[in-house]
């Protein structure tokens, strides 16, 4: 690529919301007006002392932050490498990294005066964390979430239900992740006079690809501080899974100027990159979809494609513009896991280290375990265990048991 | 410049009376159904036409256009194929105005100069895109104009008097006044509020005023004929063109006299419109 490398990685986006090409505002003129009044919001909120540490009480007594960052030594042992760090996102309130994003727009909904709470969800993960706080700061909670990924991710279902949410199954479209975005902004294009858009990934209209991974940068200052403490220097290596890219983006960004460290994102191969998979950067290039410019899944035609996913949080046809501007400029590399590699994985972390991870953070370990093995015994590897696999034990077990595929 | 646009629209002005506007989609059920119900569409009393681009995930749009969309996806629609329509119709009407109404991502893989030239020579008159507010001016907006072709911006209850000035400044041929906040084939507004929100708009711009979603019936459209410069009608033909379908979805003998009848009973309550004083 050849693109001038900036001095810093971590200034974007510019003014109107763009990383390098990637980025924007391309949103109906009804949202203009509210884009606006958020960004205006954000910018507010981040200047305020009293916001930050509202924010930061309620990540330590109700999400119980900071998540530890745990030796993986049995796992370490097996693969014969590099020594690998979990980074404990799974061990959050709610199960996943999903709630440090969701804590800091509600508080931004509740400063903004808005009493409706509208999300997407694929796995549910993102779903179950705003049906949690809505209910915790007793606001009206709306999650629409594809009729495909209903099926699969029941068990998170029952848990938005019984949070006081309203689950709103989509059946348009490829009944994914992908349309339950454009169902839930055609809710906030109807609703906006009231309702506040809490979008689950570093995806969408600017601001908030930056606000989501602001919120979430939380996971990589940690990681950074926490492995100080433990060996006393930066760690080599990071590796995270990539749908839309939050947990990646929050682990990595903090680390971004720091050239000693190589930065891995996993996308999700699906069947395989020749056939039906999820992997943006690997098998798409840029156009514009819900709201930003950005590695898409389509055809010649600009129509966007179904992706496939074994993971319901993974299955989506883009990524986050920070992600495909970091990947033209070459600071982060993009690699791709099939649903066979991470069901592997899946079993291997369960058995060695007694962690049963989601299968989302199961396509990290998979490239784990390719890339620990190839790497000195002093190379310190941060993988980041984005969510728990309560909510996958009932697919996977089918698909074990091979009742499924 | 002056596009077919400017003409239409001056001499409806003339003629005292506001523009009927319908919307279908480019290759819905098939190509050469949608090709014979756009060239009726003149014939049964439209003024303008605008001729949707097939995208698969139309965000601002409700159920109707979105399975319309699909149909015409899953018939081998493409935008290549939408121009081809246009310049088709072109050889027998050079006059009625044509506006391409989408979403960006087809264009933008096209190529934006690419499709600005085509679009030109093919016949469109216009553009309306959805997913390019003013603050995207440069990807398709400032690009158009300089190619001739008119930049038609939607402008909707949430845009207020401060922000009208940026909507309206990089705008030509007429400004399409969303009746409400909401998606297409949602429910009507009410015609007085329209009427007011046509008021405020024109105290910022000369361009004539057409509204559009929610506008289902001869007598809807007819209330805001009375209030605005044009009424767009598009979820009711869709839905009428439709129901003319067999159970594959399929076109039958009555799809394209379906589309027209329709057409035709809105232009005459259009027509049967009083217009205020200017």
């Amino acid at each position: 690529m050849n693109v001038a490398k900036p001095n810093s990685y971590r200034s974007g986006p510019d003014d109107r919301g763009h990383f390098g090409i990637f980025g924007g505002r391309f949103v109906a003129e009804t949202l203009m007006p509210l884009i606006l009044d958020l960004e205006k919001a954000y910018t507010e909120a981040k200047a305020d002392p009293a916001f930050q540490a509202e924010m930061n009480g309620y990540l330590t007594h109700y999400v119980g932050r900071p998540s530890p960052l745990y030796f993986a030594e049995r796992l370490t042992e097996h693969l014969g490498g590099a020594k690998i760090y979990l980074k404990r996102e799974e061990l959050n309130h709610t199960g996943s990294h999903k709630v440090n994003n969701v804590l800091g727009q509600i508080m931004l909904a509740r400063r903004m005066g808005k009493k409706r709470i509208i999300a997407e969800t694929g796995a549910g993960q993102h779903g179950v964390a705003t049906a949690t706080l809505c209910a915790r700061f007793g606001l009206e909670c709306v999650v629409y979430m594809g009729a495909v990924d209903v099926e699969r991710q029941q068990p998170n279902v029952i848990r938005m239900e019984m949070l006081g949410a309203t689950v709103v199954p989509v059946q348009s479209g490829t009944r994914t992740l992908k349309d339950a975005m454009n169902e839930a902004l055609r809710d906030w294009v109807t609703n906006v006079h009231n309702t506040f858009y809490c979008i689950g990934t570093v995806a969408g209209p600017h601001p908030y690809p930056t606000l989501v991974r602001d919120f979430q940068s939380i996971i990589g200052n940690e990681t950074k501080a926490q492995m100080q403490e433990v060996e006393g220097r930066l760690p080599d290596s990071l590796v995270a899974c990539i749908g839309g890219g939050s947990n990646a983006m929050g682990l990595f960004h903090p680390f971004l100027d720091d050239p000693s460290v190589e930065i891995f994102g996993v996308e999700a191969a699906g069947h395989g990159l020749t056939q039906l998979h999820a992997a943006s950067i690997a098998g798409g290039r840029p156009g514009v979809l819900h709201g930003n410019r950005t590695y898409l899944l389509m055809d010649a035609d600009g129509q966007i494609q179904d992706a496939h996913s074994i993971s319901a949080g993974l299955d989506y046809p883009g990524i986050g513009p920070e992600h495909s501007w970091l990947h033209e400029i070459g600071r982060v590399n993009y690699l791709s896991a099939t649903d066979d590699e991470a069901l592997a994985a899946f079993q291997l972390l369960s058995r060695l280290e007694g962690i049963i991870p989601a299968l989302e953070p199961a396509h990290a370990i998979a490239k784990v375990m390719e890339l620990a093995p190839k790497r000195p015994k002093d190379h310190l590897m941060v993988v980041n265990l984005s969510g728990r696999g309560d909510k996958d034990v009932p697919q996977v077990g089918d698909i074990l048991r091979g009742k499924s595929k | 410049m002056t596009t077919r646009i400017d003409t239409r629209f001056a001499a409806l002005k003339k003629e005292g009376r506001a523009a009927f506007v319908t919307y279908v989609m480019a290759g819905d059920p098939d190509l050469t159904t949608s090709l014979n119900i756009v060239k009726a569409l003149p014939k049964a009393g439209a003024d303008v036409i605008e001729l949707g681009i097939p995208f698969t995930d139309p965000m601002a749009d409700g159920p109707s256009i979105q399975a319309a969309g699909l149909r015409a996806l899953k018939a081998g629609m493409t935008l290549k194929k939408t121009l081809d329509l246009v310049r088709d119709f072109r050889k027998d009407d050079n006059i009625t105005p044509l506006v391409l109404m989408g979403y960006y991502n087809p264009i933008y893989i096209y190529g934006v100069d690419k499709f600005l030239a085509d679009a030109k020579t093919a016949g469109v008159d216009g553009l309306i895109i959805v997913d390019l507010p003013p603050e995207e001016d440069d990807e398709l907006c400032i690009p158009a104009l300089k190619a001739g072709l008119n930049f038609i911006r939607l402008a909707t209850p949430t845009t207020d008097d401060k922000r009208l000035p940026a909507v309206l400044a990089n705008t030509s041929g007429f400004v399409y006044y969303v009746s409400i906040a909401g998606i297409t084939g949602a429910a009507a507004a009410d015609a007085n509020v329209v009427g007011d929100a046509v008021a405020r708009i024109k105290r910022h711009t000369k361009l004539p005023i057409c509204v559009g979603f929610g506008i289902r019936t001869p007598e809807a459209a007819r209330a805001i004929a009375e209030k605005a410069d044009g009424s767009v009608v598009g979820t009711a033909l869709v839905d009428a063109l439709k129901n003319s379908l067999d159970a594959e979805g399929r076109a039958t003998g009555k799809t394209v006299n379906a589309v027209a009848e329709l057409t035709a009973a809105l232009a005459q309550g259009v027509k049967g419109a009083q217009q205020a004083a200017e």
